[in-house]
């Protein structure tokens, strides 16, 4: 990074600690915290969709709709996380690829599980393995936007659903005697309204999503967790800047990030409950009423 | 509309990527990165160590692409035999259990003994509590001698346990411990050196018999010119085990 880093072991604390905090380990470091930064930014409104579509289903006069929706939320809410994370990123690849595999090699005559081992031909392997590396870590990245999706989808679902309960019956049955459709009333009454109701909800999962980010670690992504174990770890002179163990200041590091950003994320959040508590038949909405007049 | 995008996106990966297979399979190879001098992530972010300098000269001697991925030691067999990389180059001795689920090619590094390390002289190796890392030779060792195991994750935080005093001994292969007490006046080796496992080697599936002997043609070819005991010297200092 800098010139004078050329040789590491000769310089005083301040330079040693620029050129050491400036080197190639730590540039991915601070990459990894974009990784987690995009995947909220991913999986927060992916999430969303996925609930929405949820509490609507189970919400739906068609049975196996319904029952579609259910089960999705009720199933995957009842799963540990972690087992789910473990088991489905590993049964969505091979699935992935098993699907390709029968598209691309028809003709294959071996079995595809052979004891331990889950065997495709080459060109089913997604992606293929002659691919660079960085399209093999976006896709694994993306298997797991797609799992954390899932996950919290689920719970956004149920959140929604219960929104979509708690909106007056008596503003729905309005929009009914003026003859609007069951359309209508869902999308102009019902889904402007339930959002004040879904927002505690909704914030809580937004946390809980912060904090599950280090899950990540244990797909095989490199977040930064794992940078912050790996840097923290101490160093013998094989390496270019030799040091004890500091995993402890490496993980203080992450404790202010996660805090910082769940703080910004409450004044955030406060904002917008103000917002949507405006003019609604809530305590919150009814107390800005009365401030105005 | 989701589901469409997504398998559109992994047509557009797949499409893209066949142009590029013509010229046979890039060899994946999978290490740890965490336990110099075998392998490790140096500081520009790169995998380094004797075993990528070594994996690069086989690659080359038998005419390969190889590309390097890092997984974590825990999980790298499952990861091989699921086919997320072909090869592991971790260190790895070869034994009996590991070979009823992948395949070793020839040892590249000779069996070398693995040794105990501890801030005093004093502790008692036979019931103490000795750190090593899960899955290895070393913890199976320990787990079947009378001392308390205490299993981590990596390398690091085994040696890190005994620093800390969370254990009172660490046990781990000779050439991991010595760069580390050559440079901490306060751990010392203590107690004798034990020789375990057959050999370090490269480990692949079991079903990919060719790619093995490609490897051990090339591993051959390293012993035999005297290439593969320099690289031994250089990386692991004059006291290692050589090949005749």
């Amino acid at each position: 990074m800098f010139e004078f880093c050329a040789d590491p072991s000769t310089l005083d604390t301040a330079p040693w600690f620029a050129c050491y905090l400036t080197n190639g380990v730590h540039m991915l470091f601070y990459q990894s915290f974009l990784t987690v930064l995009l995947l909220l930014a991913i999986t927060a409104p992916v999430a969303l969709a996925f609930g929405f579509v949820g509490a609507a289903a189970s919400r739906s006069h068609i049975l196996p709709i319904s029952w579609m929706g259910k089960l999705y939320t009720s199933m995957v809410r009842g799963v540990p996380d972690i087992a789910f994370f473990l088991f489905f990123v590993i049964a969505l690849d091979q699935a992935l690829e098993w699907v390709n595999h029968q598209i691309q090699c028809p003709d294959w005559d071996e079995p595809i599980r052979q004891g331990a081992n889950f065997v495709v031909c080459q060109a089913a392997k997604i992606p293929l393995s002659s691919a660079p590396q960085w399209v093999h870590e976006v896709y694994n990245y993306f298997i797991a936007v797609f799992t954390f999706s899932i996950v919290f989808g689920a719970f956004a679902a149920n959140v929604l659903f219960g929104a979509m309960r708690a909106v007056p019956r008596a503003q729905l049955e309005t929009a009914e005697a003026y003859g609007m459709t069951r359309r209508q009333t869902f999308w102009r009454i019902l889904v402007p309204q339930m959002w004040i109701y879904a927002l505690p909800g909704l914030s809580n999962l937004w946390m809980i999503l912060i904090k599950a980010t280090p899950l990540l670690f244990l797909l095989g992504v490199e977040d930064i967790v794992y940078w912050a174990r790996e840097l923290g770890g101490s160093r013998t002179s094989q390496y270019a800047y030799p040091h004890p163990d500091w995993r402890l200041w490496y993980f203080l590091a992450l404790l202010v990030f996660y805090l910082g950003f769940t703080r910004v994320s409450e004044v955030v959040l406060a904002r917008i409950t103000r917002r949507l508590s405006h003019g609604q038949a809530t305590a919150g909405g009814e107390a800005q009423g009365k401030a105005a007049a | 509309m989701k589901k469409l995008a997504f398998s559109a996106a992994i047509l557009a990966l797949t499409a893209g990527a066949a142009f590029a297979d013509g010229h046979g399979r890039t060899i994946r190879m999978g290490t740890e990165g965490a336990y110099p001098p075998y392998n490790f992530i140096n500081d520009d972010g790169e995998v380094d160590g004797f075993e990528r300098v070594l994996g690069d000269e086989l690659c080359a001697r038998a005419g390969l692409t190889c590309e390097w991925v890092t997984n974590d030691w825990d999980s790298i067999i499952p990861n091989l035999t699921s086919g997320n990389y072909d090869t592991i180059i971790a260190g790895m001795s070869i034994t009996d259990e590991r070979d009823e689920v992948i395949d070793f090619t020839q040892d590249y590094i000779p069996p070398t003994p693995s040794i105990y390390v501890a801030l005093s002289d004093d502790v008692d190796l036979a019931t103490g509590v000795i750190a090593a890392q899960a899955n290895t030779i070393q913890s199976g060792y320990i787990a079947e001698s009378g001392a308390t195991l205490l299993e981590y994750a990596t390398p690091d935080e085994t040696v890190a346990a005994v620093r800390n005093g969370e254990a009172d001994a660490v046990f781990a292969d000779i050439d991991f411990l010595t760069d580390i007490t050559d440079e901490d006046a306060e751990l010392m080796v203590v107690g004798d050196p034990v020789p375990l496992g057959g050999g370090v080697g490269m480990g692949l599936r079991e079903t990919d018999g060719e790619l093995r002997e490609m490897f051990n043609a090339a591993i051959t070819s390293m012993k035999e010119d005297g290439t593969l005991n320099a690289l031994l010297v250089e990386w692991f200092g004059d006291d290692v085990p050589t090949y005749e």
